[in-house]
């Protein structure tokens, strides 16, 4: 596991009488992108936000880059960065603002050049001084995502980044984060209720029931092996007869 | 603790002043209007009084200094509640910034806030009725010092409250101060309250304040050992505000309370 960017083990989250996460264990190499799916409240927002430490689990571990995220919270978080559809930047604040601000806190050097950089990579210098809440939700999804890459992690969590976007702007957006993940040597973790797209970025995929891993493969081999045409009809199969796939 | 982080904090609320006339002015338009009214009444007191005593420096220094302390408290409040409107603190707290940071960040950004508003207060109480802050000379370091102090002790107790109760709470958080104003003596001598009243004022930071203020108006002593008092209790309620604020904090992140904030549950 020496090439593991994200190590998870055992990881369970219980709400009073109900279990969200049921004892997970996971990992994510460097260079790797990996799918999180499952249907909705399978556990996947609650799992990503234990990895971000803002979710203290009821038992086991999150390591990313080698440290503890609950032990050795700021190192650990200081080697990822995310971007969620739920935590949006503030929309009061300037594109060039934001960035500015999420550039200090995850400690950037050469911030305004990095900003700059940025700014040009993901095609949002015409809105620098525009502020968030005003662009659209394709421009605000490409603001997170340049967020997200500010501090080049080692570990980017995505969950559902391109559910806002047009087809076009979506592949734009795949094909940045796969190149971001190939060069840069970063694993990433990204949740999708698109198939399709899973398909032509995962290296692998980790479909989540009712806070359990339930199965984990490569996106194009995955489905065959449980006698599927394709990842969305497997999909199906986990949200509606996950009893099916376990008996297997 | 790392500065770069609390300066990202710090900017943060200074980027929304800086853009936002309406933020801006939120920080001088109720003391002035205060300042106006209290000198007016001052100085309607001064003429019924036959100028036999002089209103201005008890009455409106009190007022001015107490002001001080409400800023200071709601400067903590508002930068918090900037992040509570925006929904922001998924995006900060995933991030390396530690909750002490977070709060020394919000403690300077009430510092530059809570400063512009004492000037604003103190130029036009000056330049209209007269008073004069020096009066009350070397003074003024431990007065403005124990205000500060239980302002910042306040703002991170409201806030907590509010991180623990929710978006809702928000309407606990603004009058709090005004709750205190009894037992703190501003307009008045404790002597004046009644026996378990002025009990409860002698664990109020600031009325060591408001006493000595008038004790050095009137008889030109005040005695050290007495502001020394209002002190440690306002650092001791700035650490026991922490404390609670931090505690409440950990126990939103254990309870997922924090990433569904705005659920108020």
């Amino acid at each position: 596991m020496a090439d593991a960017v994200l190590e998870v083990r055992g990881l369970t989250k219980r709400y009073n009488q109900a279990l969200a996460v049921d004892g997970i264990s996971f990992s994510v190499n460097r260079g790797e992108v990996v799918g999180l799916l499952g249907p909705n409240g399978a556990g996947k927002t609650t799992t990503l936000s234990m990895l971000l430490g803002v979710l203290e689990p009821t038992a086991g571990t999150v390591r990313i880059g080698g440290f503890d995220v609950f032990q050795e919270r700021t190192r650990a978080l200081a080697r990822t960065n995310f971007a969620a559809i739920y935590a949006q930047v503030p929309g009061n604040l300037s594109v060039f603002q934001n960035l500015y601000i999420f550039g200090l806190l995850y400690g950037v050097p050469d911030l305004r050049v990095r900003v700059d950089g940025l700014l040009r990579e993901f095609e949002l210098e015409p809105f620098r001084d525009t502020k968030c809440g005003l662009l659209s939700s394709g421009e605000q999804t490409r603001v997170h995502l340049a967020k997200a890459v500010i501090n080049a992690p080692e570990l980017l969590l995505l969950d559902e980044p391109t559910a806002s976007l047009d087809p076009s702007a979506a592949r734009a957006i795949r094909e940045k984060i796969r190149s971001f993940a190939t060069h840069g040597e970063a694993g990433v973790l990204w949740t999708s209720h698109n198939m399709h797209e899973v398909e032509a970025v995962c290296d692998r995929v980790l479909f989540l029931s009712h806070g359990r891993v339930l199965l984990e493969g490569d996106p194009k081999e995955l489905p065959r092996a449980h006698g599927k045409h394709n990842l969305e009809e497997l999909f199906i199969t986990v949200a509606r007869e996950p009893l099916s796939l376990e008996l297997e | 603790m790392n500065a770069t982080r609390i300066y990202a904090i710090f900017l943060r609320q200074m980027f929304l002043l800086r853009r936002n006339g309406t933020r801006f002015s939120n920080i001088f338009v109720w003391i002035i209007l205060d300042v106006v009214m209290w000198g007016f009444i001052t100085k309607y007191l001064n003429v019924i009084g036959n100028a036999g005593f002089n209103f201005v420096p008890v009455f409106l220094g009190a007022l001015i200094l107490w002001n001080f302390l409400v800023r200071v408290q709601q400067g903590i409040m508002l930068g918090f509640f900037e992040d509570i409107w925006s929904r922001n603190f998924i995006n900060l707290f995933a991030s390396p910034l530690t909750i002490g940071e977070y709060i020394i960040g919000l403690i300077l950004t009430c510092i530059a806030t809570s400063i512009l508003g004492l000037a604003a207060m103190l130029i036009l109480a000056s330049a209209a009725f007269g008073f004069v802050l020096f009066q009350f000379g070397m003074l003024l370091v431990p007065f403005i010092a124990i205000l500060f102090v239980f302002g910042l002790a306040l703002g991170v107790f409201t806030a907590g409250i509010v991180l623990r109760l929710g978006p809702a709470a928000e309407w606990i958080a603004w009058p709090l101060g005004f709750f205190l104003q009894p037992f703190a003596g501003v307009f008045y001598p404790i002597a004046m309250l009644p026996g378990p009243l002025a009990a409860i004022a002698m664990f109020m930071p600031p009325s060591y304040v408001f006493e000595g203020m008038r004790s050095s108006l009137f008889s030109g002593a005040i005695a050290a050992s007495s502001l020394w008092i209002g002190f440690g209790l306002a650092v001791l309620y700035l650490i026991l505000a922490y404390l609670f604020f931090t505690g409440i904090y950990r126990h939103a992140v254990r309870k997922g309370r924090l990433v569904r904030f705005s659920a108020e549950e």
